[in-house]
């Protein structure tokens, strides 16, 4: 037992959050004690704020993220050619600490496929009450939790790192790398993640109830909340951790790692989409760590940054929490999509069998994304009572930021013109995305022009916006990307006909389900109520049923996946018959990727070329390049 | 014989966009138009759907189309299509074309913008207080104080300003039929431009989320013709005489409780939040007062409506009802729920 509670692993990080624990407590005594408060050691709110802080980290300890450099910076021996914690044998290996991008990279999916349950079980709580007008189920304060947690997890918990784990295990093999650049890094950004979402699922289980304020959190709402609101704030502070690490460690990865031959213009899309989405999350992300530790200070020690009735000037500024919080999440939206874009680039040039069309266009427009991104923030503030000038830049800027987007579209559709399509699941999802997405982008115009969007701000409208773009655009892209690599990360086949019935149930029930919200809203019904007027019954009764259907179709897809993980049949190394270097090597791929270093002779998307290839595994000096010229346009 | 499918695809495409935006333009999208802030609102919704519509066959009908012709039929497993890498004139086209669409619907939306913002000589000035979770508006009157109600009370075709303040968190103004909305902030005062144009009665709605009681902040606007409102005001304005009580002196005991049991059950009043079975509401943001109010003093009913956190039903948390009914009430009011809540709860 002292062995195991000694080794890294569950044993050691339970010992350490009891510690954690013990340590917030003498911690916050002893302060309050020396600062003669009024009953230092029984302040439970107090003892809770150090502890939500102390035991992640003390957790992170125990189960060994951070034993390597322990050793190392007491001179102990730090093994460092010694892969034991790489590569997986067992399932209880995905349990444990691993170094390994490709571990990493399944931990972090199913991960994040847990919190879309859990997220999308409190949805479905919430359309139970919404079902019909008045109070059914909940009380009003249950169900401002529910969506603030439902909006919460599925953002910071589902849609970021579900792409940052597809990209964890895609990314260093597109490129012909042995893993990423920084392991252990990898392994402590991971670790950090589930301990954020269970802080979030945790909050219900806080006195007077989880947090309630919505995702956004607006002070000074969120800085008067009970202490379930701080399970929010403080596990805001470690997915936005997470992912800033991760992302330093996919540039790192990519500009350092590409094999022989891989330019920048070489490289696939969904490495361009990757790299672009980790420069918004490196430069956006310390801005809601920053929101998030003034509602902390706020709270905890009485700041008074968004106070405006108290202090000597009564100077506290409400608005400057939006303007902050929205510098990164409106960056954020694209955080959420841009990897999206990259998968989608990959399915559509390789299940139409014709090389992307406008490749250059392609990778300049996210680029193009990621500068404009940082433009439009406030654009989620045309009715906060900002100073009103500033609406008319951010409404341009928001309507310009489409045209990269439409770049995008277009050359979708043109690499589908006289290709072979191959209409299976992923394909499918991929052209329902190009679909829900579209229907997103324009509502998402729509919602640009100001005069409009100061009628439907706010309301279902916005609900519908957020669900056609995170929804329709994200999760469809996350479902086409999971289906494409699942035979490449379980070495299996997925049911081609449940995965069918998985997309149409999932098309058809998401248009029924956030379709008529585009509606409500506008006749003006708000967001973010638990009861509505009389007019709007029909309407959302019926969006309530849709909604279980579209619950019930993700059931098909969690039966495919669990049952053709175990027994699915045996994948080829390249079912798809694919160029890009991750289908070069066996499904699943060798514990180093790659038993020779590749060298890349050409682009990837060389489709319909003949003889192309894009890496071959021979040294340089004897590869010779293939096929056309990688990228140069060539006009049809 | 087989034409060109590009104008295959404009055809059916062009057909397509028609009925959409016939179906858009028929439909009836938005709630009552009630002020003259409606008309451009609502016109530019029509021209960005018609404008949208088009845009979004255009992509529905490359993919099915795409999906019907060029699908993959058996033996074509190992084949590929053409290999084509781009077209610099198609991709500067769909760069363009798009850039200068949005271009002009932004200057579209900047005229209208400053149409529905334009400021007017002779603005009827009306304050709006928002506390959770209530609203309360102010006339102010020459002598610096202001006229209060608890209900939203404006003149038909005469531009208001509405200076919006709260006394705690962010709320949001918002009446549907008028189309605009504007956040209150603490600290600062935010203003809303609007003319009404229709007479009726419309929510106002609370569209910004203030804690336990937002789905039940709501109040309604009523707009009167100007001479309804003039005396409505003159009305409010003079020393209050018993709503009931014809020819001055105090009113009755039984006229108490009417205006009382009115006050309860009107709307914005405390059944929006209170169960009371004998004035069959159903509210649950608070206490069912049948239960919670049983054997009070009328002395503890007037403390619990003038200073609700004074004494908290068990089960219920502090700061939930608005503190501020003391001035929002007239005392007439005030004495009649206090008479009506008595009756109720022996």
């Amino acid at each position: 037992m002292l062995a195991k509670l000694r080794a890294p692993g569950w044993y050691r990080a339970g010992l350490f959050a009891l510690l954690a624990i013990a340590f917030a407590y003498v911690l916050v005594g002893v302060v309050r004690s020396a600062m003669h408060f009024a009953n230092p050691w029984t302040d439970g709110d107090a003892v809770t704020t150090v502890a939500l802080l102390g035991v992640p980290l003390f957790v992170l300890v125990g189960i060994g993220c951070f034993d390597y450099w322990f050793y190392w910076v007491s001179g102990r021996a730090t093994r460092p050619e010694d892969h034991s914690s790489h590569g997986a044998q067992s399932w209880k290996d995905y349990f444990r600490v691993n170094t390994d991008h490709k571990v990493i990279g399944i931990q972090y999916i199913c991960t994040s496929f847990f919190f879309l349950f859990v997220g999308g079980l409190l949805a479905m709580l919430m359309r139970a009450e919404l079902a019909q007008p008045g109070m059914q189920f909940v009380s009003s304060e249950q169900f401002n939790g529910l969506f603030s947690v439902h909006a919460a997890l599925l953002i910071f918990l589902f849609v970021i790192p579900v792409f940052a784990g597809i990209a964890n295990f895609v990314i260093p093999l597109m490129i012909g790398a042995p893993d990423m650049a920084f392991p252990r890094l990898n392994a402590l950004s991971f670790w950090m993640l589930p301990l954020a979402g269970l802080l979030m699922v945790g909050s219900f289980l806080a006195p007077g109830g989880s947090f309630a304020t919505g995702w956004t959190a607006y002070a000074p709402l969120s800085t008067e909340m009970p202490i379930g609101q701080l399970f929010f704030t403080i596990g805001v502070q470690f997915a936005g951790a997470s992912s800033i690490a991760t992302a330093l460690n996919f540039l790192v990865t990519i500009i350092t790692m590409r094999a022989p031959g891989m330019s920048f213009f070489r490289m696939p899309l969904l490495v361009w989409a990757n790299f672009s989405t980790s420069l918004l999350v490196v430069i956006a992300t310390p801005f809601i760590a920053a929101s998030q530790f003034f509602v902390l200070l706020d709270r905890a020690l009485g700041f008074q940054f968004f106070n405006a009735f108290v202090g000597a000037g009564k100077d506290g500024s409400v608005l400057m929490y939006q303007h902050v919080f929205w510098f990164y999440s409106h960056p954020a939206v694209y955080i959420m999509m841009l990897p999206g874009f990259g998968i989608i680039s990959e399915i559509i040039s390789v299940k139409s069998r014709k090389p992307i069309f406008g490749y250059r266009m392609m990778a300049f427009s996210l680029i193009a994304i990621v500068i404009l991104g940082f433009t439009v923030w406030a654009h989620h503030m045309f009715v906060s009572g900002m100073q009103s000038w500033i609406r008319i830049p951010m409404m341009i800027t928001t309507a310009i930021i489409a045209v990269p987007t439409g770049i995008k579209i277009f050359s979708w559709l043109a690499t589908l013109w006289r290709g072979v399509l191959h209409l299976d699941t992923p394909m499918l999802f991929a052209l329902g995305f190009l679909t829900t997405f579209t229907l997103g982008g324009i509502s998402g115009v729509m919602l640009a022009m100001v005069p409009f969007d100061l009628h439907v701000s706010d309301t279902y409208f916005i609900v519908a916006h957020i669900h056609y773009v995170l929804f329709g655009g994200s999760l469809f892209t996350i479902f086409a990307g999971v289906y494409y690599w699942f035979p490449k990360m379980t070495g299996r086949m997925y049911d081609e006909r449940l995965g069918k019935l998985h997309f149409w149930a999932t098309f058809v029930f998401f248009n029924l389900t956030f379709g008529p919200m585009h509606v409500i809203g506008i006749q003006g019904m708000p967001r973010r109520v638990a009861d509505y007027a009389q007019q709007f019954a029909g309407m959302n009764l019926a969006i309530s049923i849709a909604s279980f259907l579209l619950g019930l179709s993700m059931l098909v897809f969690l039966y495919n996946m669990v049952v053709s993980w175990r027994l699915g049949p045996r994948a080829a190394a390249n079912p798809w018959r694919a160029l890009t270097l991750e289908w070069q090597v066996s499904s699943p791929p060798p514990i180093f990727n790659f038993d020779a270093v590749p060298t890349v002779v050409g682009g990837p998307y060389e489709y319909g070329v003949p003889g192309a290839v894009h890496g071959i595994f021979q040294s340089p000096a004897q590869a010779k390049p293939a096929g056309s010229v990688a990228t140069a346009p060539t006009t049809e | 014989m087989r034409r060109h499918p590009i104008i295959q695809m404009v055809a059916i495409g062009a057909v397509a966009s028609a009925i959409g935006i016939a179906l858009a333009l028929w439909i009836n999208w938005f709630p009552a138009d009630a002020a003259k802030q409606a008309k451009p609102i609502d016109t530019l919704y029509d021209v960005l759907m018609i404008v949208s519509i088009p845009i979004f066959v255009l992509v529905m009908t490359v993919i099915l189309y795409s999906a019907w012709t060029f699908r993959m039929r058996p033996g074509q497993e190992l084949q590929d299509g053409p290999p084509i890498h781009g077209n610099t004139r198609l991709e500067v086209f769909w760069t363009a074309i798009p850039a200068i669409i949005l271009v002009s619907l932004c200057s579209y939306a900047y005229g209208v913008l400053t149409d529905i913002e334009q400021t007017h000589k002779g603005e009827l000035v009306v304050q709006v207080h928002a506390i959770q979770f209530a609203w309360s508006f102010g006339y102010p009157r020459a002598d610096g104080r202001a006229v209060v109600s608890n209900q939203l009370y404006l003149p038909q075709d005469r531009p208001v300003r509405f200076d919006i303040d709260t006394q705690d968190v962010i709320h949001d103004f918002w009446v549907p039929a008028f189309r605009v909305k504007i956040d209150a902030v603490p600290g600062i005062v935010t203003h809303l431009r609007v003319t009404p144009t229709r007479l009726g009665a419309y929510p106002v709605i609370c569209n910004e989320l203030c804690g336990l009681g937002h789905s039940v902040m709501r109040s309604t606007a009523h707009v009167l013709t100007a001479a309804a409102f003039d005396s409505w005001l003159a009305q409010k304005r003079a020393p209050a005489t018993p709503a009931g009580a014809a020819g001055g002196g105090a009113p009755s005991q039984a006229q108490l409780i009417a205006l009382g049991r009115q006050t309860f059950t009107g709307d914005g009043g405390c059944g929006a939040c209170h169960t009371l079975a004998e004035a069959g509401t159903t509210g649950t943001t608070g206490p069912d007062l049948g239960r919670a109010l049983r054997g009070q003093s009328q002395a503890d009913l007037r403390t619990d409506i003038v200073d609700p956190n004074a004494r908290i039903t068990p089960g219920y948390s502090a700061n939930i009802m608005p503190p501020n009914f003391g001035q929002t009430l007239s005392a007439q009011q005030l004495d009649g729920l206090v008479a009506y809540l008595a009756t109720v709860s022996k």
